[in-house]
């Protein structure tokens, strides 16, 4: 038998699984990675799956992980979008499953992008 | 990995599943492991999505895409587009007729949708409905648990009351009432009944709640337990729902493991228990007092009330018998409190109803609108309208005991007492369409042959009245009519409405009665000019040869009784007294020279 902290705890913990499919989506951090032939060849899978590691380990709610297209800008595949429930979005580019993990913490869960993989700074650099 | 970034919801109501969705499910899993993606991507059986006839229905979150007609090869595309690149798979989207779509649809876009209110069918084609968390994720059990830990059964049964739920089983009686009668019983032993036992042609509303949200409907038995004073109850659900009988007995089995039913629920020293008894489909067993002796073991065949069930009832208990559908609405109504449930609805009749749309429409499926909606919303803008470009011409509502409704009173709102005024009812909520080539007398005749095939003998006015009206009904529509049919019609229904036992025989001669109401013209039609104006009764056609025949000779070959003659290249004739009106001339003639009239 259950007790009520228990059931609170599997309401809590299955919420989690399935937020996704809740009417109050617009609430949630989306995280857009470029999924077409050169994402994929360019190792978009494994930061794909390093970002659903990450939230997974970490009970996100309201952290959507979907894929897109491509963008045109293949040379800087993986390609990450990262919108916040404001609007914001920043683009970050090379990512590989390291930095899927950091732009994770530091942007999705404290809210502070993190510079250096942003585009801009890639352009910069060129 | 416990998270996944997409969910992947396939319908495994009733109707997707013999359209092939557990094929698709199986190939799913299957894709899905080949790319890899079997552990981001979760698969997912739902219940009924309400569209059954796009069926089978797959959607993909967290897009909300809304794919229909999938098919196994489908799959494939659906698995290497969108599941792994992300490109919604344009094709497949789910297309209303007539209607241009050129935009991404997802599910609470398109028309069939956007005017519905979900209520009783929130979580069908939502959650997992084999999988108890899912259900307490979306706020399961919660209801319960402040039943019984923060109110007590007067309160209960209060915000019962106050709500304004009447029965959506047909009858429409207050919900909250019913409750106070069993809860002023006195007994040893209480019991509570959840009908399941849908037997209207048409209609399968409760079905589609089992199959998508048992838990839901176990959640109010265990309220309305609490509420009476029962410690026990049924689910009396027709053996011919396989689905339904499986989920909900997994329901139970789950519920009991997590300590929601059995002894001291939550801790609150309530004890509640549930038994599912399948019914071997007779149609009277859905009436309360029939079902009650059947589940006893007994032969199903219906008592005069008084004494209500309430006040002896199971097992000589008292007992509070809902509908399925009845009981869906109570753990919002709690949860939500009488207001929210009043804000929807009209003065008498709060709240949602779910219809089951069948017939001469495009949309076949299951639709939830708010009550007051008037037919022509649920007709035209859920249901697509009537396909084939034909003329709408009635709707049945009420199934065998409703009543058919014209076209002129489309605007009628559906609540239950103007569809009593106007001589249908809301019955459980089947609607089935017909078009101008469905002739209403022979509508009238089938609902009575049900009736008759069904009524349990027991009582005189219901196991003879309605046969011979069903041989009156026979001979007009055979073209043997005569004059005074109508009358005679007429009077034996009023006699029956009047003295039949059960509401089976009370309400068996509402298809009769109404048509005529709204038909006669065509009722006269067939007695006086032998003429069927739908041109549907078959013995009343006539097959006739016009000047376009070429004496093709087409027509002779095709007629199975060799009724038509005529000389190569010369008019042909049909002889009458051989002709079958089988129409097998009419569709091999490439002159359109052949007429029915």
């Amino acid at each position: 038998m259950k007790t009520l902290e228990e059931l609170e705890a599997i309401r809590q913990k299955t919420l989690a699984r399935i937020s996704l499919r809740k009417e109050d989506k617009e609430e949630a951090v989306r995280v857009v990675i470029g999924m077409a032939t050169c994402g994929i060849a360019a190792g978009a899978r494994p930061v794909l799956t390093a970002f659903m590691d990450e939230i997974g380990r970490r009970h996100l709610r309201n952290v959507q992980v979907t894929q897109t297209g491509c963008v045109g800008m293949c040379r800087l595949e993986p390609m990450v979008d990262v919108i916040t429930p404001d609007g914001n979005k920043v683009t970050y580019v090379k990512v590989n499953p390291e930095k899927a993990r950091m732009i994770v913490a530091d942007h999705v869960v404290n809210g502070h992008p993190v510079t250096e993989y942003t585009i801009g700074a890639a352009e910069q650099q060129a | 990995m416990d998270i996944f970034r997409s969910h992947v919801l396939l319908c495994g109501g009733t109707g997707c599943t013999s359209s092939g969705s557990e094929q698709l499910l199986e190939h799913l899993n299957l894709k899905l492991k080949e790319y890899d993606l079997d552990r981001e991507i979760k698969p997912i059986r739902t219940g009924c999505f309400g569209l059954c006839e796009a069926g089978p229905i797959v959607i993909v979150y967290p897009e909300g895409t809304f794919y229909s007609h999938v098919t196994v090869s489908d799959i494939d595309e659906i698995v290497a587009e969108h599941l792994l690149k992300g490109r919604i798979v344009k094709r497949l989207l789910h297309q209303e007729k007539d209607v241009d779509h050129t935009v991404d649809m997802a599910l609470d876009q398109i028309p069939f949708y956007k005017h519905q209110t979900r209520v009783a069918l929130r979580n069908c084609g939502v959650i997992d409905p084999e999988n108890i968390d899912e259900y307490l994720a979306f706020d399961g059990y919660k209801a319960m648990q402040k039943a019984l830990l923060e109110m007590t059964p007067e309160q209960v049964i209060d915000t019962v009351s106050q709500s304004g739920l009447r029965g959506r089983g047909g009858g429409g009686f207050p919900t909250g009432q019913k409750w106070k009668f069993a809860r002023a019983s006195q007994g040893e032993r209480k019991f509570v009944i959840c009908n399941a036992d849908e037997g209207d042609p048409g209609a399968f509303m409760d079905r589609s709640v089992l199959e998508g949200d048992p838990h839901c409907v176990l959640e109010a038995m265990i309220i309305n337990g609490y509420a009476i004073g029962a410690n026990e109850g049924y689910v009396y659900v027709r053996a011919e729902y396989p689905i339904a009988v499986k989920r909900l007995g997994m329901a139970i089995d789950q519920a009991k493991e997590y300590g929601l039913l059995g002894k001291n629920i939550l801790g609150s020293g309530f004890d509640f228990d549930v038994h599912i008894r399948e019914g071997a489909g007779a149609f009277v067993c859905g009436e309360e007092t029939a079902l009650m002796v059947s589940i006893q073991g007994e032969r199903g065949e219906p008592h005069p009330k008084p004494p209500f069930p309430a006040v002896r009832g199971l097992f000589d208990a008292p007992t509070n018998i809902n509908n399925v559908e009845t009981y869906a609405n109570i753990p919002q109504i709690l949860l939500h409190g009488p207001t929210w449930f009043r804000s929807m609805g009209t003065e008498k009749s709060a709240g949602t109803k779910v219809f089951a749309l069948g017939g001469k429409i495009n949309n076949t499926g299951l639709v939830e609108v708010p009550m007051g909606t008037p037919l022509r919303t649920v007709i035209y803008d859920i249901g697509g309208g009537i396909p084939n470009g034909r003329a709408f011409k009635a709707v049945q509502t009420g199934g065998p005991s409703g009543g058919c409704i014209p076209a002129d009173l489309l605007d009628v709102p559906i609540e239950y007492d103007s569809l009593t005024q106007i001589g249908s009812m809301m019955g459980s909520g089947g609607m089935i369409v017909m078009d101008e080539d469905n002739c209403m007398v022979d509508i009238a005749r089938f609902f009575l042959d049900f009736t008759v095939d069904e009524s349990c003998g027991k009582c005189t006015p219901c196991r003879i009245g309605t046969k011979r009206m069903l041989e009156i009904l026979d001979r007009i529509v055979s073209g043997r009519g005569r004059d005074g049919d109508l009358e005679k019609l007429e009077k034996l229904a009023h006699n029956i409405k009047a003295t039949a036992l059960c509401g089976l025989g009370q309400t068996a001669p509402n298809p009769v009665l109404s048509t005529i109401r709204y038909f006669r013209e065509e009722y006269e039609a067939h007695i006086h000019d032998h003429k069927c104006p739908a041109s549907h009764c078959r013995a009343l056609l006539e097959y006739l040869i016009g000047e376009n025949c070429r004496g093709c000779t087409a027509c002779v070959k095709a007629c199975p009784v060799g009724a038509i003659t005529g000389e190569p290249r010369g008019l042909h004739i049909i002889d009458q007294n051989k002709c079958i009106k089988c129409g097998a001339c009419k569709e091999k003639c490439r002159f359109d020279a052949i007429s029915r009239h």
